[in-house]
């Protein structure tokens, strides 16, 4: 009955894993706004799979996939900016989740564990979902690095040297938004992009390398996640938002580092 | 005794929200070839070359590139982002896989191997400009596109750079294409010239355009920084938004 620890150990470091690649393309890519309007999206598929009487996760996972393809989709006809289209389809699909969730009487929502995360309550099914989705990021991004890290260095130079330079985009933003499904269980819904970006902003100021700083960003943040969750114990402080505040303190700290190279 | 056609551009029409950018242009490129295309600002240049390279789909016309074509591209502008760690070796060989002692003579035959080991937010624009031609070299390009290639880089520093330019024709044999609005800088090693303002004013030799009085008042006796406003023969004049309004021929 007490094995809920290494249940929240084993997902954390599952989605700090995969979020310290991903997160890296993000920060180089400034797409961090992107990543909240997918995590906001993600309330529309609890109250789709509580509809359809599913594990919402399959919802979350479905809904965060079309969210990234519209946008995909919608970038690239540049009718309207970027950020506006990332506001309008975040704050859509949000709202239209708590009104969906406001017609299923009969089914009980805990929106605090979606919005903030509930990583004390992971259960077995959820760590497959979470290795599984891990797993395949990590795998996928390892097959994109190459053509991704070019695509992101000079779009143009990248497509004169031969990279499918919008296949390989999409193919980033889908992983992100497995990744950022399968998250929601650890951090929740508000907090998911700190996992992204906090790691990988703080791994730069010690990487010599793309693929230093993406190693770096993983182990920072299983670093947040084991820390996190004992301050959590400790103090008996709410486990999502004490993880965040983990991966900011060392954030902080490496930047107090006065020896650190930049390069 | 004509050279292999590596590209050609045939009546090209572009045009953003009804805005004409580039109407009835046509530009080709053989083997060993220099080609430079010249115009002021606004004048569609870059707006040509992406067309040429395939990145926008024209209008109307047709670009032809020979089959199996291999294009080395210099963009104008390129900044890394300070997020990004990355040194030179790594920026080179994102192009294309090569080991470190092939970056090392890439780099050194365009003057920059001691910028190696740099991450390439330190290093100056003038060295960024050899570290992109680098790049676009180490492909083994038939051709090479350059993008305002001396942009930003001192006025020695853009001799040295066009004598490395015309000096690559003759030992990779490939062809160039070039923009560039300091036309002084273009005449030396350039074959034919190409006056661009939304259409092609005209095109030729540079000879021909060298000996034009009007080009020698501009360039030849002060040769200074100067744009290459048009210097030579022309049969229409240009409104202020480039339009071409009928009229008195202008020498």
């Amino acid at each position: 009955m007490d094995d809920f620890l290494p249940r929240a150990l084993a997902g954390g470091f599952g989605v700090a894993l995969a979020a310290g690649p991903l997160g890296t393309f993000v920060v180089w890519r400034r797409m961090a706004y992107f990543g909240d309007a997918l995590a906001h999206s993600g309330l529309l598929g609890v109250a789709l799979g509580a509809l359809l009487g599913v594990n919402p996760q399959w919802g979350v996972t479905v809904i965060c996939l079309v969210v990234a393809l519209a946008l995909a989709l919608l970038q690239r006809q540049r009718r309207l900016a970027t950020d506006t289209l990332l506001g309008l389809l975040a704050h859509t699909t949000l709202s239209l989740g708590l009104v969906g969730l406001a017609f299923l009487e009969t089914v009980r929502i805990d929106l605090v564990g979606y919005l903030f995360g509930d990583i004390l309550a992971i259960s077995v099914v959820d760590l497959y979902w979470i290795w599984g989705g891990a797993l395949l990021a990590l795998a996928t991004l390892t097959v994109l690095w190459r053509p991704l890290l070019a695509a992101t260095v000079h779009e143009e130079l990248a497509r004169v040297e031969g990279v499918a330079v919008f296949p390989v985009q999409l193919a980033f933003m889908l992983l992100i938004a497995i990744v950022i499904a399968v998250a929601m269980k650890v951090v929740g819904i508000l907090l998911i992009t700190s996992l992204l970006i906090i790691p990988a902003a703080a791994a730069r100021r010690f990487a010599h390398s793309p693929e230093g700083m993406a190693a770096l960003a993983s182990a920072l943040g299983c670093a947040a996640i084991g820390i996190g969750l004992w301050a959590s114990l400790r103090w008996d402080t709410p486990a999502g938002p004490s993880v965040v505040v983990a991966a900011a303190a060392l954030f902080i700290l490496g930047h107090a580092f006065p020896g650190s190279a930049r390069t | 005794m004509a050279a292999e056609c590596l590209l050609r551009v045939e009546n090209i029409g572009f045009a953003i929200r009804g805005h004409s950018i580039l109407h009835e242009v046509s530009v080709q490129v053989a083997a060993s070839e220099i080609v430079a295309l010249i115009g002021p600002n606004g004048a569609g240049k870059s707006t040509l070359v992406r067309v040429a390279l395939g990145l926008l789909a024209p209008d109307c016309g047709r670009v032809w590139r020979k089959p199996g074509l291999r294009i080395g591209y210099m963009p104008q502008r390129l900044s890394v982002d300070d997020t990004l760690p990355l040194t030179v070796q790594r920026f080179i060989t994102l192009g294309s896989p090569a080991s470190r002692e092939q970056v090392q003579a890439v780099l050194a035959e365009v003057g920059a191997d001691q910028v190696l080991n740099t991450p390439v937010q330190r290093i100056s624009g003038g060295e960024m400009q050899r570290v992109l031609l680098a790049r676009a070299l180490l492909r083994k390009p038939d051709l090479l596109v350059l993008d305002e290639p001396i942009q930003g880089v001192d006025l020695n520093g853009q001799y040295d750079l066009y004598d490395l330019i015309s000096g690559l024709r003759q030992r990779r044999g490939c062809g160039i294409l070039m923009v560039s609005h300091e036309l002084h800088l273009v005449m030396a090693a350039t074959d034919q010239v190409l006056c661009l303002n939304r259409h092609v004013c005209c095109s030729g030799h540079p000879d021909h355009v060298a000996r034009d009085p009007a080009y020698l008042a501009l360039f030849g006796l002060d040769g200074a920084r100067r744009l290459a406003v048009y210097h030579h023969h022309h049969n229409h004049r240009h409104d202020l938004h480039g339009a071409v309004v009928a009229g008195e021929v202008d020498t």
